[in-house]
């Protein structure tokens, strides 16, 4: 299993807004062992899925080559369960802008139109202020793989300005 | 027209109770950020961002929440501010009270320095210095 919980961007304003989408699937596995019996989508992966929508919506401002960390989750606020079948909505906007230290981010999550979650929160830039960024050279957030990733989903002119991924 | 102090410091109040989860009566003037109210380090990012929400003003880095002063031996020597640097702390914090830290100025000491007050101070500067 790989650690991605968005599935697919259908809107992307750079440096503003982003929308994901997340299907969810009674073949993953977590849905059996969360709460077995009951199957649902625990909140803790829909705030990483709403870390890794606005993730990239921040990593996107520098190009992706700044390390762009889960400084803090300031708020998440749950309405109601997800269950297989759930088709989830991310949207992650940008508080203000995203500025050289990191950024503030508003999203709500929805599913077939009713409110799911609402979440806040806060990116760093990681050693911003300390050490020089080598483009492309030993991030660990924005790796090839995810370069890679972004290109295969299609989001075009997204990565164009990242790494190449390696043959 | 312009926010008086208790408005600017309600508003001031609203932003630090969403960014650190504290309860409004622990807001008080008196308060400061780190010891009493328990931000972390992030926490003063998102204090800046809400001000900047809350009052519709830029906020430049370091200007509210000086960090760069401690980084110059120039301004730090043996864990104390020297003159230079205990004046140029006043240059930039101009609405805070120093007189207490004046006195012993442990580098250490320097975060108790940001209190709601002093917040409050930095905003109506802020908002006074766009008007006039």
């Amino acid at each position: 299993m790989r650690w991605i919980w968005i599935d697919r961007f259908v809107e992307f304003d750079r440096g503003r807004r982003a929308v994901a989408l997340k299907c969810v699937s009674l073949a993953e596995e977590h849905l059996h062992d969360h709460v077995p019996g009951f199957p649902v989508h625990p909140p803790t992966l829909m705030i990483e899925g709403m870390a890794q929508t606005a993730g990239v919506l921040v990593g996107d401002v520098f190009d992706f080559k700044e390390k762009v960390i889960l400084a803090k989750v300031t708020r998440a606020t749950f309405h109601r369960h997800v269950r297989p079948g759930d088709r989830l909505r991310f949207e992650a906007e940008v508080q203000g802008e995203v500025r050289h230290e990191g950024a503030a981010i508003t999203g709500t999550i929805t599913s077939n139109g009713d409110l799911v979650a609402e979440i806040e929160l806060m990116f760093a830039h990681l050693d911003r202020s300390r050490e020089p960024v080598e483009p492309g050279e030993g991030n660990f957030v924005f790796n090839e793989d995810f370069i890679r990733l972004l290109r295969m989903r299609q989001l075009r002119g997204l990565a164009a300005n990242g790494p190449a991924p390696s043959a | 027209m312009a926010l008086s102090r208790d408005e600017i410091t309600e508003k001031v109040r609203e932003a630090l109770v969403d960014a650190l989860g504290v309860d409004e009566d622990e807001v008080t003037l008196e308060a400061r950020i780190g010891g009493d109210l328990g931000a972390e380090s992030i926490d003063y990012l998102d204090i800046v961002f809400r001000l900047e929400k809350a009052f519709n003003i830029k906020i430049p880095r370091g200007d509210l929440f000086p960090d760069n002063i401690l980084s110059s031996d120039e301004f730090v020597q043996d864990g104390k501010l020297t003159e230079k640097g205990l004046a140029e702390l006043k240059a930039r914090l101009p609405y805070a009270d120093l007189s207490q830290f004046e006195q012993n100025p442990n580098v250490q000491d320097i975060a108790d320095l940001f209190t709601v007050e002093m917040i409050v101070g930095y905003v109506e500067s802020k908002l006074g210095g766009e008007e006039g």
